[in-house]
């Protein structure tokens, strides 16, 4: 097979280039990852399956996936909204706001967590209000959830703003004109054509949340079987010097983490099969 | 179903892009909305669609039928409108675009599954399309686009079909095979259609009645012939084709196009190229001396470039035959004598004279 561009390029040193990609995909993500497997196979195949079906790791990988995927879906209706607000709303501070959306990606996840954790404690300023109509959420899943949520937000923003921003506006207005309510149209025109921006962004929302640490460990609480995070569940195994098992849990977490990841790129292409490639 | 358009005004910020429209357009007709960018044409169509508000508080009006419709918003206004762009839904195939108006229509008066089909299948036929239900509207060529949008428009049944720009964006030999396309289909629709256009041929050769618009205000109404053969002002005159202007005044109830020039009660005389004769000798009524700069023999008709006493180029166009019977050359000094003209003054309007 002989590698080449798919089409004539303007760009000359197609070799350097390829060269300099692999050289950078090797160090940066094979290479460690290698590591990683050749580390957990110390275990042998048996002693993987055992680490990995102890009821406390299969627990955490339950936590982490069902808060994660929901902590995104919450993200793709908070985020479209927001979008939709930034892009085609007129407000005072528009800039200001388009700029705080970007904030979760520059603080210090542990600092995002602590603040986090204070704001919803049960005697913190929301965790209080809450408290009194019964909802607990520091030291609950759902406290893992919103830390998920507040660390995904910008990823569904980012991908859909673009995406909102570029939609004609006459799609609207034919779609109005054929007779169409306004719920009608963004139901039927808007969202399928924002589809795969959405899904883009559920998916970078939920693969961060995946492997999120620092903003969901103070909130969380930790407690095994119950808020115990698998993310978490590695750095333990850490401390107890067992390097073959916490390899072994991210091994599973990255394995599961792709499939995902693959699963959501699939339907993507499918929802974009109209482009006709 | 007329369209009645009174004092309609509007402006976007500082800038007035209708002032003060009133308009009939009657049942059944297909009208032209011609004008240069910026006269207010497509802006208009909005308006009469719902797509855009007219300013409020100059109590303007639009009348469906003679029922005001200015506050009904556009998806009850029954309009089809054709975007020049298209528009088309691209997540849906052709089959899904047409049907798009049926499909949402409230529960009570949506036809069912099979009434849907067979209306669309009418209309894909209507277009020529039937073939093509399953594509998607990125497997399409430019006019094929163009023609599924207009079906889609059409699937509602409108009350009247708003075109804006339809032709603008496909190339010259689609364009005028979608015209004489349109043309057709409208002489068996007969729904009242507005189409919005800078071209004038186009507005000459479909339209039944034309619009000519310029700066956000109506400069004529008429049949094509009409608007053609009698411009009520130099700004008609001058869109509807090329012209030759010759600069004179007023003296003694007689225009005079030679000696001074900027005259209080100045006067423009208009010539289209194909109305002006070569003489080599003045005539009895207005000669006007030019000099011969460039004369060029290829094409359907011999195209002679000439300088007239002011120094301006001037056009003219004559039958090759007349040319061979006097083949005039650069430099020469001949004299041009209009069959037909029109004389404007200074406000526009049109100044009738004999000669």
């Amino acid at each position: 097979m002989k590698l080449s561009l798919k089409e004539k390029s303007v760009l000359p040193g197609f070799g350097l280039s390829l060269g300099y990609t692999v050289l950078a995909l090797s160090l940066i993500v094979l290479i460690p990852l290698s590591a990683l497997v050749l580390r957990s196979s110390e275990l042998g195949l048996a002693g993987f399956i055992d680490t990995l079906r102890h009821p406390r790791v299969l627990a955490s990988f339950q936590i982490t996936f069902l808060s994660a995927f929901k902590a995104a879906l919450i993200n793709v209706v908070l985020g479209v909204t927001v979008a939709w607000f930034l892009v085609r709303g007129r407000f005072p501070l528009k800039r200001l706001a388009d700029a705080l959306v970007d904030l979760p990606f520059a603080l210090p996840t542990a600092v995002s967590g602590i603040a986090l954790t204070t704001l919803f404690a049960p005697n913190g300023m929301l965790g209080s209000a809450l408290g009194k109509l019964g909802i607990k959420v520091a030291f609950t899943p759902t406290g893992i959830m919103v830390a998920m949520i507040f660390i995904g937000l910008p990823f569904v923003i980012r991908s859909v703003q673009p995406a909102l921003a570029d939609l004609n506006k006459e799609l609207e207005e034919a779609s109005r004109s054929l007779g169409a309510s306004r719920f009608q149209t963004l139901l039927r025109v808007v969202l399928p054509l924002l589809s795969p921006a959405i899904l883009s962004g559920f998916t970078l929302a939920f693969s961060r949340a995946l492997g999120e640490y620092g903003s969901v460990v103070f909130i969380a609480g930790n407690m095994p079987m119950k808020t115990e995070i698998a993310s978490l569940l590695i750095i333990t195994k850490l401390e107890q010097f067992d390097y073959a098992g916490a390899a072994a849990v991210a091994v599973a977490l990255l394995s599961l983490s792709l499939l995902a990841i693959l699963l959501i790129n699939l339907l993507q292409a499918r929802t974009t099969r109209y482009l006709g490639n | 179903m007329s369209i009645t358009i009174q004092k309609i005004s509007k402006t976007f910020g500082s800038f007035q892009a209708l002032n003060d429209v009133t308009l009939e357009v009657p049942s059944g007709g297909l009208t032209a909305l011609l004008g240069p960018s910026g006269s207010g044409k497509t802006t208009l169509l909005r308006i009469v669609a719902g797509l855009e508000a007219a300013d409020e508080g100059t109590g303007g009006q639009i009348l469906f039928d003679g029922v005001p419709v200015t506050d009904d918003p556009v998806n009850r206004r029954q309009v089809g409108f054709v975007f020049q762009h298209y528009a088309l839904f691209r997540h849906m195939t052709v089959f899904e675009n047409i049907a798009f108006g049926l499909n949402v229509k409230p529960r009570g008066e949506r036809l069912s599954r099979d009434e849907i089909k067979g209306r669309v299948f009418e209309l894909l036929k209507l277009i020529q399309l039937e073939q093509l239900a399953q594509r998607y509207p990125s497997q399409l060529s430019g006019g094929q686009r163009q023609r599924v949008a207009l079906a889609r428009a059409l699937a509602i049944q409108p009350k009247v079909l708003l075109l804006d720009e339809p032709f603008g964006a496909l190339d010259a030999q689609v364009r005028s095979e979608l015209r004489r396309w349109l043309r057709h289909l409208h002489d068996t629709i007969h729904v009242t259609s507005i189409f919005v256009t800078h071209d004038q041929e186009e507005a000459l050769e479909v339209a039944d009645s034309i619009v000519v618009m310029n700066k956000g205000g109506i400069e004529q109404v008429g049949a094509p012939n009409e608007v053609f053969q009698n411009p009520a002002t130099e700004f008609v005159m001058k869109f509807l084709g090329d012209v030759n202007v010759f600069h004179g005044r007023i003296h003694n109830d007689t225009p005079i196009f030679t000696g001074e020039l900027k005259d209080e009660n100045g006067v423009r005389l208009l010539v289209r190229p194909h109305d002006l004769t070569v003489q080599l000798y003045p005539g009895a009524g207005i000669s006007l001396p030019a000099q011969v700069y460039r004369v060029l023999t290829a094409g359907p008709l011999v195209k002679i470039e000439l300088l007239n006493s002011q120094n301006n180029l001037v056009q003219v166009h004559i039958p090759h035959a007349e040319y061979q019977s006097m083949p005039v050359k650069p430099d020469q000094r001949v004299y041009l004598v209009p069959k037909e003209s029109r004389l404007y003054g200074n406000d526009n309007a049109r100044i009738e004279y004999v000669i």
